[in-house]
Formats: C-alpha cells, sequence, structure tokens
C-alpha cells in the first residue's frame, strides 16, 4: 500500500487505523496465533517456491523451443491445427489438469510437477507462437533481404520482435502457476495449500490466513517480477511499457 | 469402462451438479458483466482513473483462487456465509471484473478517431455516439472478455468445491479425498469438457453478435 | 452564405498557448466552393472545424445564411450542416443505406422519406441503389466509399458543407473522377461549401474562391486565377510555385483567347491561291482548307503551294488537331508542344472553324496580368490584414 501517494487528512486516518487495528490484534493474540505458524509457513513456502520453479522453468524451456518450431515456415500446416489443439488445452481447468494427472500417476511431487508443467507449457508456448507470427513480414522480408541466414533472422530480427509477447506468456503461465500450485498439496506434493485446505477443514482462521495471504503476496510479487524483468530485458523499440 | 459405467449410473447426479456449476458461474458472469461493461465505458473518460482500475483488477486476478476463498472465509462469516455459494460467486465476480472491464475499455478506446469525429459531424449526441457506434463496434470485443472470464471461471468455480460451493468440483474433491479414481476421473473429463463446450459456445455466440459490416471486413481482410 | 467573424482559436500546450487560427474574418457567398488552402499546421483545419464545433472556438463568430449560430445547439448544428473527412468515418456497422441515411434518421425523418432520399442520392453519386445499399463499407473501393461519404453529408439537404481533403486518401485516377463528379453535382445543388486542400492544383479546379493560410493567419482570399496571377506577398507566390503561370493554363478557355481572324481556303482553290493568302496572312507554315460547311478538311503547306502547281483538294494534308471553344488552354499548350506547332484551329459546337488559338495569344493572355502596374489584379473579396 502506497501510503506516501495518500493525500492529507486521509493519510492520517489510514496511518490511525493501522494503529488501531495493530492495537486490537496485539491484545486478542492474533499475532501469536500466526507467530506459531512462521515456521510451517517458512518450510511451505520454500517448497511452493520449488514446485514453481521446477514446473515452470521445465515449462519456459520446453515452450519456447516447441513455439519457434511451430512457427517456421516448414511447419505451417501442422502447425495451424497444433495450436487448436493447444488453446483447447489451456481451457481445461487447471484442477482438472493436476486431477487427471494425479489418476495416471498417482500421488506425490511427480504428478504436481507435470499437471503443472502442462497447465503453464501452454501459454507460453502460444504466445511465442503467436509473438512469432506476428511480426511484421516487411521486417522478415528486410532481414532476408540484407543476406541474413534463418538463423540471424531468428535470433536478431523475430525473437527480439517477439519477445515482449512471450513475456506477457510467460507472466500469465507463471500467475496460473502460482495459483495452482495450492491444489498441488491434494495430490500431496505440499506447498503453502497444505495451510489453507486444513485450515478450512478445520475451521481454523488462522491457519488458512497463514496459508493464503502469503500465496496471494507470492503471487503478486513473482508477477510483478516478471513485468519487472519483461521491462528490463525487451529492447525498448519493441516494448509498449516503456513507450 | 469402469468410468463409463460410473458415469451412466450417475447421470441425473452429473447433470444435476454440471447445471449447478453453469448456473453459479453463469450468475456471477452475469453480474460480473453488468458492472464491468459500464466501469470499462466509464473509464474511457479519464486516462488515469482507467490505469488505476485496470491495475487493481489485475492485482486481483493474480490471486489465486483458492488463496482469495482462504481470505473471504473469515470475512464472510461475520454473516454467516463464510462457506458455500457466496464466496464462490464473489470471487467470480472479481475475476470476471479485468477481462470484462478491460476488453470494454480497449474496445471502446480503439474505436477510429475518424468514426468519433465523423459521428459527431454527423450530430450524435454522446449517448447516441455510444448507442449507434461505439458499443456495437465493441460488442465483439466486449464478448471476448466474457468469454474469456466463464471460461477462467469455469476452473474457478472447480475449485469452490472445497469450500461448499458445489459443481463439478465436488466429484474431484470426493474423488481425492475417497481415493475413487472413478470419480475424480470423471470429474475433471466434466468440467474440462464444459470449459470446451461453453468456450466454443460463446465464440459462436460472438461471431452472431459481431455487426455484419464489421465480420465482412474481417473476411477480406 | 457562411460568415466568419474574428475567429480564433488558442490551443493551450505544455509548450504555451499556441494561436492556431487569428481573428479570421471572410464570407463564402452563397452556392459557391471556398477552398482553404496552405501547408500543414497552417490554421485551415482549424478553422473549418471551429464552424461545426468540431473544435471549439476561442472567441469570435460563425454565421450561416446570416444567422448567428453562437446560440444553437452544438447537435442541431452538426446536423445542420454537411460534413465529409478524409478518412471518410463510414461506420463500418452500419449498411450503406444506414449510413446515408443517418443524420435524417437522427432528425426524425419518418422511414420512408428517407429511404426514398436515400435512392435519390445514390442515383447523384452514380452508384447502383439496388446493388450497394444493402452492402456494407469494407465491400466497397476507396473512391465508392468517399462518394457515400459525400451522400451521407447531403443526406438532409443541409444548405452548407464543410469537407476536410475529402478526395485526399483517393488514388489520383478515381480523384479527378470524384472531382468533376463532385463538381457537377455542384451545379444542380448549389451547396455553400468550405473545402480544406493542400494541394493547389485541386484548389484550382474546385474552387470559386481560395484563401490561402499561413500561421493561422489568413493571408490571401481570392478567386483561383487572380491567386495566381497576383500573389500578395513572397510567401504566396512561392506556396503555388515557380510554375504558377502554367497552373493558370487550367482556367482559362480557349474563348477567351481565340483569334476569329483566320484565313482559309477551300478545296476547289488553286495552290496559286493558297499560296497568296499564306503571303496575306502573314502564315509561317500552312494555310487551313475548309469545305462549304467550314469543316476543317486538311492543310496546305507554304513549302508545297509554293513548288506544286494543281487544286488545293488534291494536295490536302492532314489536319493534326483542332480544339474546342470550352477547351481550357492547358489542353491547347499540351496539343501545341506535343506536335511541335505554334497554333492550332478552333471549331464550335457543330465541328464549324471558327477561328484560331496562337501561342503568341496565350502568352500575351496570361502575361497581361502579370505585367507590374496593373492594379486590377488584385481584387480580394476581403480585405486581409498582412
Amino acid at each position: 500500500m502506497p501510503i506516501q501517494s495518500l493525500k492529507g487528512g486521509f493519510r492520517l486516518l489510514v496511518l490511525v487505523a493501522i494503529f488501531f487495528a495493530g492495537v486490537w490484534t496485539q491484545s486478542s493474540g492474533v499475532i501469536g496465533d500466526f507467530l506459531f505458524y512462521l515456521p510451517d509457513v517458512q518450510f511451505l513456502a520454500v517448497q511452493h517456491l520449488w514446485l514453481t520453479v521446477l514446473s515452470g522453468g521445465l515449462a519456459i524451456v520446453v515452450a519456447i523451443p516447441l513455439g519457434v518450431v511451430l512457427s517456421r515456415p516448414s511447419m505451417a500446416r501442422v502447425a495451424e491445427s497444433l495450436m487448436q489443439i493447444l488453446n483447447i488445452g489451456t481451457t481445461i481447468p487447471t484442477l482438472a489438469v493436476l486431477a487427471l494427472s494425479m489418476s495416471f500417476l498417482g500421488i506425490g511431487t511427480v504428478p504436481a510437477v507435470f499437471g503443472l508443467f502442462v497447465a503453464t507449457l501452454l501459454p507460453i508456448a502460444r504466445n511465442t507462437y503467436a509473438g512469432l507470427k506476428g511480426v511484421s513480414p516487411a521486417l522478415m522480408e528486410a532481414a532476408a533481404g540484407i543476406g541474413m541466414s534463418p538463423a540471424q533472422r531468428l535470433f536478431r530480427v523475430e525473437l527480439p520482435n517477439a519477445l515482449y509477447v512471450i513475456f506477457a506468456g510467460i507472466r500469465t503461465a507463471l500467475t496460473i502457476n502460482i495459483g495452482t500450485v495450492p491444489l498441488a498439496f491434494l495430490i500431496g506434493a505440499g506447498g503453502l495449500g497444505e495451510l489453507i485446505f486444513t485450515g478450512i477443514d478445520l475451521y481454523d482462521p488462522v491457519m488458512m490466513l497463514s496459508g493464503a495471504i502469503p500465496t496471494a503476496l507470492l503471487a503478486i510479487v513473482v508477477d510483478a517480477l516478471i513485468a519487472l524483468i519483461a521491462f528490463l530485458v525487451v529492447p525498448r523499440g519493441v516494448n509498449p511499457s516503456r513507450a | 469402462m469402469e468410468l463409463i459405467q460410473y458415469a451412466l449410473d450417475n447421470l441425473d447426479l452429473l447433470g444435476a451438479r454440471m447445471l449447478e456449476h453453469i448456473a453459479l458461474v453463469g450468475v456471477a458472469v452475469g453480474i460480473a458483466t453488468l458492472t464491468g461493461v459500464p466501469i470499462g465505458i466509464a473509464i474511457t473518460k479519464n486516462e488515469k482513473l482507467a490505469k488505476g482500475v485496470l491495475y487493481a483488477a489485475s492485482i486481483i486476478v493474480t490471486i489465486p483462487s483458492i488463496a482469495l476463498f482462504g481470505i473471504m472465509i473469515p470475512v464472510l462469516s461475520l454473516i454467516g456465509q463464510g462457506i458455500g455459494y457466496l464466496p464462490a460467486v464473489i470471487a467470480v465476480l472479481l475475476y470476471s471484473q479485468l477481462p470484462i472491464i478491460r476488453n470494454t475499455y480497449t474496445a471502446i478506446n480503439n474505436v477510429d478517431p475518424a468514426l468519433r469525429e465523423a459521428a459527431r459531424g454527423v450530430g450524435m449526441s454522446q449517448n447516441q455516439r455510444l448507442r449507434m457506434v461505439e458499443i456495437p463496434l465493441a460488442v465483439p470485443v466486449i464478448m471476448a472478455g466474457v468469454r474469456t472470464a466463464v471460461v477462467l471461471n469455469i476452473g474457478v468455480m472447480a475449485i469452490a468445491a472445497y469450500i461448499g460451493a458445489g459443481g463439478l468440483g465436488t466429484f474431484i474433491s470426493r474423488g481425492i479425498s475417497q481415493s475413487d479414481p472413478r470419480q475424480l476421473i470423471a470429474g475433471a473429463i466434466a468440467v474440462s469438457l464444459l470449459a470446451i463446450i461453453v468456450d466454443f459456445a460463446l465464440l459462436a455466440l460472438q461471431k452472431r453478435l459481431t455487426p455484419l459490416g464489421m465480420e465482412r471486413a474481417a473476411e477480406t481482410a | 452564405m457562411i460568415q466568419l467573424d474574428n475567429l480564433t482559436k488558442v490551443f493551450d500546450t505544455p509548450k504555451g498557448a499556441v494561436t492556431a487560427a487569428d481573428n479570421i474574418s471572410m464570407e463564402v457567398p452563397a452556392g459557391e466552393i471556398c477552398i482553404l488552402l496552405g501547408p500543414s499546421g497552417c490554421g485551415k483545419t482549424t478553422t473549418l472545424k471551429m464552424i461545426n464545433r468540431i473544435i471549439r472556438p476561442s472567441s469570435g463568430k460563425v454565421f450561416i445564411n446570416g444567422e448567428d449560430t453562437t446560440g444553437l445547439d452544438t447537435q442541431d448544428l452538426r446536423r445542420n450542416i454537411g460534413y465529409v473527412i478524409q478518412q471518410i468515418g463510414l461506420f463500418p456497422n452500419m449498411t450503406i443505406e444506414d449510413n446515408i441515411s443517418v443524420v435524417p434518421r437522427l432528425l426524425g425523418w419518418d422511414k420512408t422519406r428517407y429511404r426514398e432520399r436515400a435512392r435519390e442520392h445514390m442515383d447523384m453519386i452514380a452508384l447502383d441503389p439496388d446493388a450497394f445499399l444493402k452492402r456494407y463499407p469494407s465491400e466497397l473501393s476507396g473512391g465508392q466509399q468517399q462518394r457515400i461519404g459525400v451522400a451521407r453529408a447531403l443526406a438532409a439537404d443541409p444548405p452548407v458543407m464543410l469537407m476536410d481533403e475529402p478526395f485526399g486518401a483517393i488514388d489520383p485516377i478515381n480523384r479527378a473522377v470524384i472531382q468533376d463528379e463532385f463538381l457537377k453535382m455542384q451545379q444542380e445543388l448549389k451547396k455553400t461549401i468550405m473545402f480544406v486542400s493542400h494541394d493547389i492544383d485541386e484548389a484550382i479546379k474546385m474552387g470559386d474562391s481560395v484563401a490561402v493560410f499561413r500561421e493561422g493567419k489568413l493571408v490571401q482570399y481570392s478567386t483561383p486565377d487572380d491567386l495566381l496571377a497576383a500573389p500578395q506577398n513572397d510567401f504566396v507566390e512561392s506556396f503555388l510555385g515557380e510554375d504558377r503561370a502554367l497552373k493558370r493554363l487550367n482556367l482559362v478557355r480557349v474563348r477567351e483567347v481565340v483569334s476569329d481572324d483566320i484565313g482559309t481556303v477551300s478545296p476547289g482553290d488553286t495552290l496559286e491561291t493558297a499560296l497568296a493568302r499564306i503571303d496575306d496572312y502573314g502564315y509561317q507554315n500552312a494555310i487551313l482548307v475548309v469545305n462549304d460547311k467550314r469543316q476543317p478538311v486538311g492543310l496546305i503547306s507554304r513549302a508545297l503551294a509554293r513548288t506544286t502547281k494543281g487544286f488545293c483538294r488534291d494536295h490536302l494534308q492532314n489536319v493534326s488537331a483542332t480544339v474546342s471553344l470550352d477547351d481550357d488552354l492547358r489542353k491547347v499548350a499540351s496539343l501545341m508542344f506535343a506536335q511541335d506547332i505554334t497554333w492550332l484551329p478552333c471549331v464550335d459546337a457543330k465541328g464549324r472553324v471558327c477561328g484560331q488559338i496562337t501561342q503568341r495569344a496565350m502568352t500575351h493572355h496570361l502575361g497581361s496580368r502579370f505585367r507590374p502596374g496593373t492594379t486590377d489584379a488584385s481584387s480580394s473579396h476581403v480585405a486581409t490584414e498582412e
């Protein structure tokens, strides 16, 4: 909350409210309750992030080359129908993806990572393909005209111009990923979902919030982080957020 | 084969849960459209406000649904509605805002300035411009936003089974807790099919709602 | 009639106030086309758009047919002014018919009336109503679309039209066709029109008068011929270009320059007679042979008449070209240059020879207006500030 950006009296009001909220939480012992879960939160958050890094990293490593390959002219015929399938794939709810993954691979980290990997893969592959296909034909013709080899065209012209769209895909995909990781608990892979779901089952609000709030923060932070990376990495000339 | 047998045996239940699922998503996205479209139109008048509203909406979408449920339960418990369909509907309502507001805003904002000038030049009032030109042109894009919202929230609603909102997610949650692969797979497939079919149905609707002239323009382009 | 009275627009920009239009006062008589001409950023478009308040004037007044428009409701004002823009701006979600009848519908006409009107307008712009009314703008070519744009502006029969570079986005060949069609239409409709252009040739072709703008000021307002003959300052002169005398060729008709003093012979005359007449008239190279209906049938060259005996009818050479009284001098000059000749016979509507036009007469006609000291050239409609 950017308190500095609030004006005058309203800002004072917010500060006073925060103060009294602090007093209340202290007196009611809620803080103590939360602190009770702190070690759990730390352990599970690390596990949570690991699931994201593993599945997300794997998805990026597979999806971008997949998108590149599909966007090559020689693949044109297969690519369109494959994209149709990927499009349908992205509409499948993540819970269903995890459930199906579990029913084939059983319980544990492996099916969770696989399910997350699939859910993350699709948006990245789709955006990579769309981004590369979206590079203006005139640009491609100019690149060919000055004598660039296909590889040079890909790395010097196509990828830099498609980078913003690719990053948008990564951002969407990782947001979905981080939002799905809590569900991975259901198939026995741990993560912050453990606190949320157990909290719901036991009807323990403090436990629930100990899981929910860090999950939400994690999602927002990762999202902002990717946005920042995109802001820094994508060349200024083709970066709408720096225009 | 066991799965098919299970599905056939429980056809009534599957149907009921699917209807429940559709009804919950439909009502929530319906309400979200009624709020999102006017907001999207309103913020075209003020760029700063637009940025703020879209930023807030995008933060909301970033929050994982299960975390959102977790945060809402204690709050809604104050009015005795901590679990059940209310938090689910509220979550769907919130998640729907971004695609609907953003698409409405973008579509209205992207109406060709020449058309806007022509509309002013022939003497249309602001309301007439919206009604006769801007909204008809924006409808396909707004519909695309609604479609995104619906597909997204079919997934959210599946997770809402864990907070007792019913719907097809119930099969998945029971399948997991009872280690019953039949329920699990039946639920997963049913909810996936629902999402895919609704996506296609809404795409067809979106095409129908596209003004004829623009559809033909898209074909010749 | 459109009357502008000290119309001014000041834009507030981050770099300070910019005066886009500075006390513009002018008057366009009813039924005439006035072209606002100038380089980009000169204030011509701003001036035009203040008339229908697409741009709100900072100060000054607009009168239409003598009525001060200041107090009128903006939408009512606009519905009574036809408006055509360069980007055309047909509504892509409406059929051609709906586009044309949009203003009548806004004005609350009944359906049969505006539908009938739409058909009439299609006839006027030379597009088949049955083929086009139910189509959509995206299915039409650029030229067709702008014809519809003009029809839309005319639909409610407004007395006044504003046109902002209406033909600027159309390819040159179609542009000329549409310009001609529009002029023909205007001869019947007699609208009072303000028309923004940055193309001098278009201004000269389309305008009854031309207003030249520079940096927000109206610098010269006169007929196209006066403008070309007597630019008021260096800016106007350089804007018109070094070939401005040539541009005037478009504006002058053969009948203004023709000399009816032409020597001819008939096919039955001898070559001797022809030579004598060539010498009488002082012709350099040839004399025209006409039949008893005074239609041109051939030429007898001086060289031939001198060296050969016989009758003219046996030695006719082809008449390379004739011009009619309504042709402009540009066509005449072009024919002369192409065939390396210095005169051309002129024929009337029935094809009878009625005179001749010579290069000398043309240059004399154009040059007479350029000579210093002739004050009649600067006959501007309104005194303009300098």
